[in-house]
């Protein structure tokens, strides 16, 4: 036997799945609110680690692979980590580990406490679930970690406190189902092609097939099934309800990783599966998605201009920020494909940010509407700071990440001679300084109702989540080497340039 | 251009769309749910006649046979058939909380009830 | 209307018994012949559904409490997942089951059994508690 230092961390991958696999069980055991949650929150903080290590191991020595049960690909079960699902995966345990931080403080508000543990059992599924599907090898395994973290998510979202929750959240259920079935659909097709589950041997499989009716007609299927988890713009109905009705804080933890994870997914299967000559050359993807994608910001952003409610507001600007990462990915360049990546990681700091600052405000106003937000400005001086510096970055405003992002979005499109679509983002961007200037106008300089009751500071517990989530922001925004080089060497081994 | 030998695409395409159908037309809940039932078990029937092999026998080790029908197909199915069954009980459970607080199931309905909310 | 299904009350004491038993060898006879957990966890929670509709359910709640059932479906979960950690901690990979007992023919024998074990006492107590929890709810209305 190994001293037990070097067998955990050969270990890792598996470990990131059965540990909070294993917790989320415990915290249906334990019936006490504050054990269940120090509990998952050691959990994710640990997966946290666990993940930068493993993005750390993956830069040093390349593509991590494990067998799962010792059964060797392509038979067995493969976990395979490389750059670019290790940042993901980064992205996915971090936003959990922050959230969960902050849901001690929050959740008391909106869900009764003996429901607590189930609370974050199903928490920590959904995370499981959410990990599972970006470092599987096996596109089975995507399917099922895809139900296991839906069917977790929807039970998250009907905890709401009003009753639409529970309608958005069947309403979320059948389009999510839809979208898992048309997904179980291609992977079926491309088995019979293939006759392999394993993504790697898959993709070698196909090279040899070459393109044939089953192939167009499966990548069809994953697509269109993706593109409705990832809430592509017109199958985006679910989004907006799902994220309003929601708890402040798995609205904050869904939007930051629900959509990224469902992102990678349509990128591995485009890329890394049937690859961009198929996709793009033959089917033309790009054609479609990168229309969708620019109506997408458009249309988000404006509709996000007309809501009252400042959570809708930040949903429907979630499916325009959704409309840049496809945009950087129909693009199917190495800069961008990185600009896509970049905006993966990137939106996912600056919206959870965002609704964690909902969470504060909602915790001490108690309502998330536009109107109940006069004044606090003065009244809720850091929350309201982070909310500006959040918004700053959503506009994309130099020194922090949002500016990364759509820089390299933009360098893309002129290096790729599209310069209209050039404009079209930063045309784009001035809707998103509407939205967000409507906010800071209300919070900063209307005075607060005479006969508003008095509002306390946001607690601490929500504080120091949301000042980390600022805090990645301006350092993300600042030092880009982590997130953008990662993210260009990411694409470029996805798109094969070496 | 009906081919007898591809028979099993037919149904399992006249199912699916048959759910989807009910899914997106039927406004009260519980039959948008058996329509989601109907499209989820084309997709799990697709994957039981893919795994079939002409002439095959139940795939378990035996000297006096040589073709199996293939059993991963039908293994992975078991995996969806439990997903459609979570899915399933938990749309149901959904459905009683909302004709608790809506006293109602029709979609059409609640969506009433909802903008009277809001107005 | 309990009292009066004698036949179907006499016919299923037969039964259940038997169901539960046919469930137990799907369940052990899963690693050489078709079945395993899933299916036999199935056939014992539909035994204890057909309890139910025949005695009733606060009868069956006293034979198969709910608070006992929550546990049992945590704890098939959690056999599943320690199998995998114990074959860890013995110097395998993940869910390797041939490093759980010296030989590795055993080894994958026990690992089998003990995993399909913990999806079996899962299957079975989530049916159960699904029934349970959606028959509640109306009694819980008519009262």
């Amino acid at each position: 036997m190994h001293g037990s230092g070097l067998s955990i961390s050969a270990h890792l991958p598996a470990l990131q799945i059965a540990v909070p696999l294993l917790s989320a069980v415990i915290c249906v055991l334990i019936r006490k609110a504050r054990a269940a949650w120090l509990l998952a929150t050691t959990v994710a903080w640990a997966a946290f680690a666990g993940a930068c290590v493993l993005l750390n191991r993956v830069i040093l020595h390349g593509t991590i692979s494990y067998e799962q049960g010792g059964w060797s690909p392509p038979w067995g079960i493969e976990l395979r980590i490389d750059l670019f699902n290790a940042l993901v995966l980064i992205i996915v345990t971090g936003i959990c580990a922050v959230v969960i931080s902050a849901s001690l403080t929050s959740l008391s508000m909106e869900v009764p406490e003996k429901r607590h543990n189930l609370f974050y059992a199903a928490f920590l599924l959904c995370m499981t679930g959410l990990a599972g599907m970006t470092i599987t090898g096996d596109v089975f395994n995507i399917f099922v970690f895809l139900e296991i973290s839906s069917l977790s998510s929807y039970a998250l979202i009907s905890q709401g406190a009003t009753r639409r929750a529970l309608t958005s959240s069947i309403q979320y259920l059948v389009m999510g189902t839809i979208g898992g079935t048309l997904l179980l659909l291609g992977i079926g097709m491309l088995y019979m092609v293939t006759g392999t589950l394993n993504i790697v041997d898959m993709a070698d499989q196909l090279a040899m097939v070459g393109p044939n009716r089953t192939v167009l007609v499966a990548l069809a299927c994953v697509t269109v099934g993706t593109s409705i988890k990832l809430a592509v713009f017109p199958l985006h109905i679910w989004l907006p309800n799902a994220y309003t009705y929601a708890p402040a804080i798995v609205t904050a933890f869904l939007a930051a990783t629900a959509t990224k994870v469902a992102f990678y997914v349509l990128a591995r299967f485009i890329f890394s599966i049937f690859g961009v000559e198929l996709a793009f050359e033959q089917m033309h993807l790009d054609r479609v998605l990168m229309p969708l994608a620019i109506v997408a910001m458009f249309a988000g952003s404006i509709v996000a201009i007309y809501q009252t409610d400042i959570k809708r507001m930040l949903a429907y600007s979630s499916v325009a920020q959704i409309g840049y990462m496809l945009l950087g990915l129909s693009m199917a360049t190495v800069p961008g494909l990185t600009g896509g990546i970049v905006h993966l990681f990137n939106h996912a700091l600056m919206k959870s940010g965002l609704f964690l600052v909902m969470a504060c405000v909602l915790f001490r106003v108690g309502s998330t509407h536009i109107d109940a937000m006069r004044g606090l400005g003065k009244r809720m001086p850091l929350t309201m700071a982070a909310f500006v510096i959040a918004g700053l970055s959503m506009i994309g405003v130099p020194l922090t990440v949002g500016f990364v992002s759509k820089w390299y979005l933009v360098s893309a499109a002129m290096e790729a001679g599209q310069w209209p679509v050039a404009v079209l983002i930063l045309l784009s961007s001035l809707l998103a300084v509407v939205y967000i200037w409507r906010v800071v106008e209300v919070a900063y300089f209307q005075e607060a109702p005479e006969d508003a009751p008095a509002v306390k500071k946001a607690p601490i517990g929500l504080l120091v989540p949301v000042w980390t989530l600022v805090f990645a922001i301006i350092f993300f925004g600042i030092f880009t080497s982590l997130s953008a080089g990662v993210a260009g060497d990411a694409a470029r081994m996805l798109l094969g340039a070496g | 251009m009906f081919d007898p030998g591809l028979f099993n695409y037919w149904i399992i395409m006249i199912l699916m769309m048959t759910g989807l159908y009910t899914v997106i037309v039927k406004g009260n809940l519980i039959k948008k749910v058996i329509g989601l039932g109907i499209f989820q078990v084309s997709v799990i029937m697709f994957f039981v006649s893919m795994g079939k092999v002409r002439g095959g026998t139940a795939p378990i080790a035996s000297e006096s046979f040589e073709v199996y029908s293939n059993p991963v197909p039908h293994v992975l199915m078991l995996t969806a058939i439990v997903v459609a069954v979570a899915t399933l009980a938990f749309a149901l459970a959904l459905i009683v909380r909302i004709k608790e607080a809506y006293d109602t199931i029709e979609e059409d309905e609640i969506r009433e009830l909802e903008a009277g909310e809001e107005g | 209307m309990v009292v009066r299904h004698v036949i179907l009350r006499s016919l299923s004491k037969m039964l259940i018994p038997l169901i539960m038993l046919f469930a137990l060898y799907v369940q052990f006879h899963g690693d050489y012949g078709p079945g395993g957990g899933f299916q036999a966890g199935v056939i014992f929670g539909a035994g204890i559904i057909l309890y139910s509709l025949i005695f009733g359910l606060p009868k069956a709640k006293m034979v198969f409490r709910p608070r006992v059932l929550q546990y049992l479906m945590a704890f098939g979960v959690f056999l599943y997942g320690s199998v995998g950690l114990a074959a860890i901690l013995k110097g395998g990979n993940f869910l390797d089951y041939s490093h759980l007992a010296h030989d590795p023919v055993h080894g994958q024998h026990l690992g089998i059994l003990l995993v399909e074990l913990g999806v079996g006492i899962t299957v079975a107590s989530v049916m159960a508690t699904i029934f349970f929890l959606f028959t509640e709810r109306r009694r819980r209305e008519d009262v």
